[in-house]
């Protein structure tokens, strides 16, 4: 019968035993996923992070600090704060944008109330470039796909 | 550094600040907690490694990054940062909806407010062909049950300056 070491043991250099801490979320075919977590984390400190936390939690908080990891070796400076950054920089974008056009909304809504003579095909395409050019352009989501992780079934804000 | 004073880290670490201690210019004495929550979730000794591996106009964004994520984890020792990433995907869905839904009825507003509506020639630059697109894909599917991150990460400057150029 042979017992395979888990990732973090076979790092380690040291014997696997059955109550392995790590061996649950460091499996021996994933040697890159221990290595890059105890590079930025260290293998003490990841046990003691998982210890603190109930069982089933605990492959949760492997994935998410797996994920900073590897972010933090893409990214010495910033890490994964660099793409919360970005987020925070579309959001405000995209908020100035749904407030311009809705300010555009607004004001289309109350000329056209206003407005009861035929409109002057002058006034019409002023109109008309003015809407054009407060179209916002396309907002892309950051392609975190490279470091993909798998889906949870419960809802965040619950 | 002036003075005879060590850092946050040796005080912590209870060793002897050298003149060139690495971590001196970024762990003042003053602030004992920045260091403590990043030494408790990095290590020291990974903090340091990390901090020679950069040049030295790069290592104060580097420790504000690590100070955020030590926070981000101690207040969410489950999903640290990765959970406000999750959040903040979120929220920009939900505006590429609003902008969406906000296209569309000025297209309306548009369209009723022409009398007479000749054929359009679609024009491939013409912004307003981008009617609501397919919903992006979520790279990222994280929940958590903590408040706490809702509000810690608020728009605001994390670094005081515009890091992302």
């Amino acid at each position: 019968m042979i017992s395979s070491r888990c990732a973090a043991c076979k790092y380690l250099r040291r014997r696997c035993p059955s109550d392995c801490i790590f061996s649950p979320y460091f499996p021996p075919n994933d040697p890159q996923r221990f290595s890059c977590v105890h590079r930025i984390y260290g293998a003490s400190n990841v046990g003691k992070m998982l210890q603190q936390l109930p069982s089933h939690l605990r492959s949760q908080a492997v994935d998410t600090m797996y994920f900073e990891a590897q972010y933090r070796l893409q990214d010495p400076v910033y890490g994964c704060v660099g793409i919360i950054s970005q987020l925070h920089q579309q959001i405000n974008r995209a908020e100035s944008q749904v407030a311009k056009i809705q300010a555009e909304i607004s004001f289309l809504n109350s000329n056209a109330q206003e407005v009861e003579e035929p409109q002057v095909d002058q006034h019409f395409e002023a109109n008309s470039n003015f809407i054009n050019n407060f179209l916002p352009e396309q907002i892309n989501t950051l392609d975190l796909s490279p470091y993909g992780l798998p889906s949870t079934q419960t809802s965040w804000f619950n | 550094m002036g003075g005879n004073s060590p850092c946050a880290s040796c005080k912590l670490l209870r060793r002897r600040c050298a003149k060139d201690c690495i971590f001196a210019p970024y762990f003042p004495s003053d602030d004992p907690h920045k260091f403590a929550i990043v030494h408790k979730v990095f290590g020291a000794s990974n903090v340091s490694k990390m901090l020679q591996e950069l040049p030295v106009h790069q290592r104060a964004d580097a420790v504000s990054s690590l100070v955020y994520e030590a926070n981000a984890r101690a207040r969410d020792p489950v999903y640290g940062c990765v959970g406000a990433i999750s959040f903040l995907q979120n929220q920009v869905s939900q505006l590429q909806m609003q902008l969406a839904v906000a296209q569309a009825e000025i297209l309306c507003i548009q369209m009723q407010q022409e009398p007479v509506m000749p054929t359009p020639q679609m024009d491939p630059d013409d912004k307003s062909s981008y009617l609501i697109h397919d919903s992006l894909p979520q790279y990222l599917n994280f929940s958590s049950s903590s408040n706490v991150i809702h509000d810690s990460f608020k728009r605001e400057s994390i670094f005081g300056h515009d890091m992302v150029s």
